[in-house]
């Protein structure tokens, strides 16, 4: 089962080219009904690990697939919220052309990303990694415009420069471990310890993972890079691919491959804190309605980082649930300013207020998720920032925690600026008439609303614990792979 | 040989260099996809020197012949045959033995070191040759179809050739 996480999106973004030049519904159908099976089977590896040996070949010959807590979590947020997003492109991506190489390329993406937090080989990894991170460099010029091609360019550079890292950190580790294999190399950084060049590769996957998941001070491509995809793939960018190739990469090395020493604890906390810091004061500034979620993913991959970083087991948990929550609630958002922007063609907020009269599910369904991403209880990111700050506290770093809770005041504030500017005050002259949401664009918000509830009532009855976040948070306490 | 004698191209020095080598160099590749499993080489190796057939077939004879030949649309349609023999490949394994990419197909001892032997490596660079051959010459094609002209104010679009040249 473990390999059709790959083989199904790879398959159907072949398929979808083919067949769609006779059938001009053939994009839709294929792409949302792969979605709906990933979803399934997503849903349906709940609770179980494994290791895949693929071709029958053993693990230092073959490649393998893992199966475990921390990838079951990380399958669920991408096939979700992959699903809320070709849901939302079916009408969406009518303002484009070329609807089936949008399909395509979006289940490349999901492909590599299915790849990336399934596999338990290094340079498959890095293959997956490329195969997700180039089809989002397509899809974020996928508008052909002037501002969609330089934030595409950017991407590309700063990404490649990622990608020529990670392939360079992957060479040195092969050199000194002789495998690539990730429980090969663990077990053999835990008899052997770190020698030079490896801390050398360390210090490589540190920067290039630490790029791809746009942590602070490599963020510089993604207020580029997010706002100007189309708003799907922005939904897709911010909501699971930073996290697939970046935090989640990053995490899986640090804990289950080199070993987590205090040191690395420590350098987590920084780039955490650093990027929740950066992030939510550069947010404040922005006016434009993506350009400020974009800001704010940086700033809420730090709150991720730094309950990783605290190192201790509700840090972990903290931390992981976060990672759920805020792709959850940043993909609404996103999905949220993709509604405005289909209906009124304006991405400014100084151009725009009032919506909540005309469209009253996007605005209350975005007010669900700004007060998520703010930490306003009942909704699930109140419990997840709640967690990573206690477990501040309880490890006795305190200026952290109130670090923290200030941020999230900063956070909540830029989000009541988008709800004053878009959402509430009077009509602004020219936007009382708007075209209504096609139900298809509605759909994936309700859910995304919905799961933004749920997720804090599977949490607070002790549901979802058990079954996702506490065996991810296992997976990563449970300190080098075994073979 | 029709439509070779037109105007569009390079000089017929050239042309007539291209028509004698162009075949060779074609099988030549196909050669090497074939062969992979046996000598240097194989699906991607073979796939690029079959692309640069076409795409010296392109730089000698202009796009429009280059065009009648392998035409971009059969080309994008083949490309994603050749992805899908490669991944067919793998998913008959998980269908035959349960297992993902598993050799389903045997080799006999008297087949050894022959051209139908080393079990599914053959079909995987069969596929992966096709992929690379028409995805490289596709590039190439798409490049010189693309210009950019700079508008009045400052900006850089990116114009199919021929369609918006005024």
């Amino acid at each position: 089962m473990i390999p059709l996480f790959v083989a199904i999106p790879l398959g159907m973004a072949f398929i979808i080219p083919m067949v769609s030049r006779k059938l001009t519904r053939a994009p839709d159908v294929l792409g949302n009904a792969t979605m709906v099976c990933l979803t399934a089977l997503a849903l349906a590896s709940i609770g179980r690990t494994g290791i895949y040996h693929m071709g029958g070949w053993e693990t230092p010959i073959g490649i393998d697939l893992r199966l475990d807590g921390l990838s079951v979590l990380l399958l669920i947020a991408v096939n979700v919220v992959g699903l809320a997003a070709t849901l939302f492109s079916v009408d969406y991506m009518r303002l484009y052309t070329s609807k089936f190489r949008y399909y395509s390329l979006f289940l490349f993406m999901v492909a590599g990303m299915n790849g990336v937090v399934l596999t338990g080989d290094m340079f498959n990894l890095f293959v997956f990694m490329e195969i997700a991170s180039i089809s989002s460099y397509a899809l974020v010029a996928f508008g052909c415009e002037h501002e969609e091609l330089e934030a595409a360019f950017k991407y590309t550079v700063l990404g490649s420069v990622a990608s020529t890292f990670v392939l360079l950190a992957i060479a040195f580790m092969y050199g000194m471990t002789g495998t690539l294999n990730m429980a090969h190399v663990a077990t053999k950084i835990a008899s052997e310890g770190m020698s030079t060049p490896l801390m050398f590769a360390l210090s490589l996957f540190l920067c290039g993972f630490g790029l791809k998941a746009a942590l602070v001070p490599f963020h510089a491509w993604l207020p580029d890079a997010h706002p100007a995809a189309p708003a799907p793939i922005s939904a897709m960018l911010s909501g699971v691919l930073i996290k697939a190739i970046g935090v989640y990469v990053l995490a899986r090395l640090l804990f289950n491959v080199f070993g987590i020493t205090d040191n690395l604890l420590q350098l987590l906390r920084w780039a955490g804190v650093l990027s929740m810091v950066v992030g939510g004061l550069l947010a404040i500034g922005q006016w434009d309605i993506k350009r400020l979620f974009a800001y704010s993913s940086i700033s809420q991959v730090g709150y991720i980082v730094l309950g990783l970083g605290l190192g201790t087991p509700l840090g972990l948990v903290g931390g992981l649930y976060h990672l759920v929550n805020h792709s959850i609630f940043k993909s609404l958002l996103f999905l949220n300013a993709g509604a405005v922007e289909y209906a009124t063609g304006e991405r400014d907020m100084r151009k725009l207020g009032g919506l909540n009269k005309v469209m009253p599910l996007t605005g209350g369904t975005s007010l669900v998720g700004s007060m998520a991403i703010a930490g306003i209880p009942p909704f699930n990111g109140f419990w997840s920032k709640l967690i990573i700050v206690l477990a501040c506290v309880q490890s006795g770093h305190y200026a952290l925690a109130v670090t923290a809770v200030v941020m999230s005041l900063v956070t909540l504030s830029f989000q009541l600026k988008v709800q004053r500017y878009v959402f509430f005050g009077s009509v602004r002259a020219g936007l009382d008439r708007l075209q209504q949401i096609p139900g298809l664009m509605a759909a994936p918000m309700l859910i995304l609303a919905v799961l933004c509830v749920g997720m804090a009532f599977l949490i607070i009855t002790g549901m979802d614990t058990p079954l996702l976040i506490a065996p991810a948070a296992d997976a990563l306490a449970g300190g080098f792979f075994t073979l | 040989m029709n439509g070779r004698s037109s105007r569009e191209g390079m000089s017929v020095i050239v042309k007539t260099v291209t028509r004698w080598v162009e075949g060779f160099i074609l099988l030549y590749g196909i050669y090497i996809v074939l062969y992979g499993h046996l000598t240097p080489g194989g699906g991607f190796a073979g796939g690029v020197i079959i692309a640069c057939a076409f795409i010296l077939l392109t730089l000698a004879e202009g796009q429009r012949v280059a065009s009648k030949t392998l035409n971009p649309a059969v080309a994008a349609e083949l490309d994603s045959v050749g992805a899908l023999i490669f991944l067919g490949v793998a998913v008959a394994g998980l269908v035959v033995a349960q297992v993902f990419f598993k050799n389903i197909i045997a080799t006999p001892e008297a087949a050894q070191f022959h051209l139908f032997s080393a079990g599914v490596i053959l079909p995987c660079n069969i596929g992966i040759g096709i992929k690379v051959g028409v995805s490289l010459f596709l590039v190439f094609a798409m490049l010189s179809a693309l210009h950019v002209t700079v508008r009045q104010d400052g900006k850089r679009d990116l114009v199919r050739r021929g369609k918006d040249e005024s």
